[in-house]
């Protein structure tokens, strides 16, 4: 078994440590069992990229890929990623710095206005593309919906997402 | 967040060992249990994650079944090929169920489990009003209060609110079974059978506020199968007030599977009118051997909804019903 804190229910110690990759580096990581994906990455690992809006897997602002696969890291304990390969904002862009195309994307299409919601986006938008969820803009609205944005750039973030899909033709 | 004690066993044994305590839960894709833990509504001193359990998320058709383990999430169901070939409604109601994140953590054993949207329930605690699922005895706020979520059949003036899984009407409508782990073995039961409305609840002896499924709190789903009836054609639709990610107003799975001699066999079953799944049996019976126009089904439909029960300001799903199962039978005839 694994991760069994304490004495059994009710314990006094809570704390699980959890083995991951982390953008591609090993990670282990002794924290309160109660400690989500969400609040390990800004508060303990530093990495604020990723957002905390409603913190109830609504906005989508949290999002990040668990072993490629988008997730809101609000509702993922950091003992349930044990194993896991996960991947943030901060590891999309090549060590030299360049963009990923997604990313560079959304700059060619204006997609962002305040930007608290861009990195859920750009992290959504990277599992719709591999997922094929972008074969049309209404795809690409359906597929994104779990990502909100208050300012309402919606129709260049779909431009944006449909570009990186299909980056010989936009239109496609 | 509260603070809770975590395990993740490797065997069912020692899942239901460690659940037997009552200040234990299940944990698995996690989408409702945090945010109860948030709100109040639940505080468990001890999680057990169900993820170490090892063949729960196999989906496969075997021989008469099309059997799906209750770890499978969502997206995987609602993507698989064998889903979307014998059981259409499901696939469709899961992908048009939450975002495509949560859809990615979400399983069906869980699903089915998830709670009511009424927000006098869905409040961080201490619940400013009246809500007898929070606080028993506290009273009904929506009982009188904004209801234009809530039920139209089976509530008590205890409670009033309804179920809001998709993928649970799909479940139902295609007659699905779901496996139960307890203490002393396993055993399968309809889906139809496993939650309850207020007024069966306070039939059965108990808390019409809080008495929701026959699953104890120290008992397991394992999975489903749904049987691979052959020529079943079958679909869900789901009515909300925007276009994507968000709850049903009112929705519908319906089937239709012709038989031998050319007669229509229809199941349809609402959504998000009570606090289980709604089947309209007496249209499906009045559907025997008619044909199925949008005139023969709204009829039938009606008449199934004569018994309905409307709060202050929910009656437009009285007509939203009508129209959703109509919708839901002719699509599943032309499919």
């Amino acid at each position: 078994m694994i991760g069994q804190t304490g004495a059994e229910n009710g314990a006094s110690s809570h704390v699980v440590t959890t083995r991951f990759a982390l953008n591609g580096e090993q990670q282990q990581s002794a924290a309160a069992a109660r400690t989500t994906v969400l609040d390990w990455l800004r508060e303990s690992a530093g990495l604020t990229g990723t957002k905390k809006g409603c913190n109830e897997g609504a906005c989508g602002s949290c999002t990040v890929l668990v072993d490629g696969r988008r997730m809101n890291s609000c509702l993922i304990l950091l003992a349930q990623v044990d194993g896991a390969d996960l991947t943030t904002v901060e590891g999309l862009a090549d060590s030299d710095g360049t963009l990923h195309p997604v990313q560079q994307a959304f700059i060619d299409h204006d997609s962002f206005q305040c930007g608290y919601c861009t990195p859920g986006q750009i992290i959504s938008a990277v599992a719709c593309i591999s997922e094929g969820h972008t074969g049309s803009a209404e795809e690409v609205r359906e597929w994104m919906s779990g990502n909100l944005c208050r300012c309402a750039a919606y129709p260049q973030i779909t431009a944006a997402v449909l570009t990186a899909a299909h980056p010989i033709n936009p239109e496609a | 967040m509260l603070d809770f004690g975590y395990s993740r066993p490797d065997l069912e044994g020692e899942v239901l060992r460690q659940l037997s305590h009552s200040d234990s839960m299940a944990i698995a894709g996690g989408t409702e249990l945090l945010n109860w833990i948030r709100l109040g509504i639940a505080a468990p001193a001890f999680l057990v994650d169900l993820a170490g359990l090892p063949d729960r998320s196999n989906i496969a058709l075997n021989g008469e079944w099309l059997e799906i383990g209750a770890a499978c999430t969502l997206n995987m169901v609602g993507e698989h090929p064998a889903v979307r070939e014998h059981a259409a409604s499901l696939a469709s109601a899961c992908l048009q169920a939450a975002s495509a994140q949560v859809r990615n953590r979400a399983t069906l054993g869980g699903n089915v489990l998830q709670r009511t949207r009424c927000s006098y329930f869905r409040v961080e605690e201490p619940a400013p009003g009246p809500c007898n699922k929070r606080s028993p005895g506290s009273g009904c706020a929506a009982l009188s209060g904004a209801n234009e979520q809530h039920a139209i059949f089976g509530w008590t003036p205890d409670c009033v609110a309804v179920q809001p899984s998709d993928p649970l009407v799909a479940l139902t409508c295609l007659d699905a079974e779901v496996e139960i782990a307890d203490h002393s073995g396993h055993r399968w039961m309809p889906v139809a059978g496993l939650h309850l409305t207020q007024q069966e609840a306070a039939a059965d002896g108990g808390d019409p506020a809080r008495l929701e499924t026959r699953l104890a709190a120290d008992e397991l789903i394992r999975g489903y199968r749904i049987p691979a009836v052959t020529g079943r054609r079958s679909t869900y639709v789901k009515v909300r007030e925007r276009v994507s990610y968000a709850y049903a107003l009112v929705s519908a799975a319906a089937s239709v599977r012709q038989l031998e001699g050319g007669d229509n066999e229809v199941r349809i079953v609402l959504g998000s009118v009570a606090q289980r799944p709604w089947r309209l049996l007496t249209a499906e019976h009045g559907l025997q051997g008619q044909e199925l126009t949008t005139q023969n089904v709204a009829a039938a439909v009606e008449r199934a909804m004569a018994g309905a029960r409307p709060l202050s300001t929910n009656r437009y799903k009285l007509r939203l019903a009508r129209g959703v199962a109509v919708r839901a039978v002719l699509e599943a005839a032309q499919r």
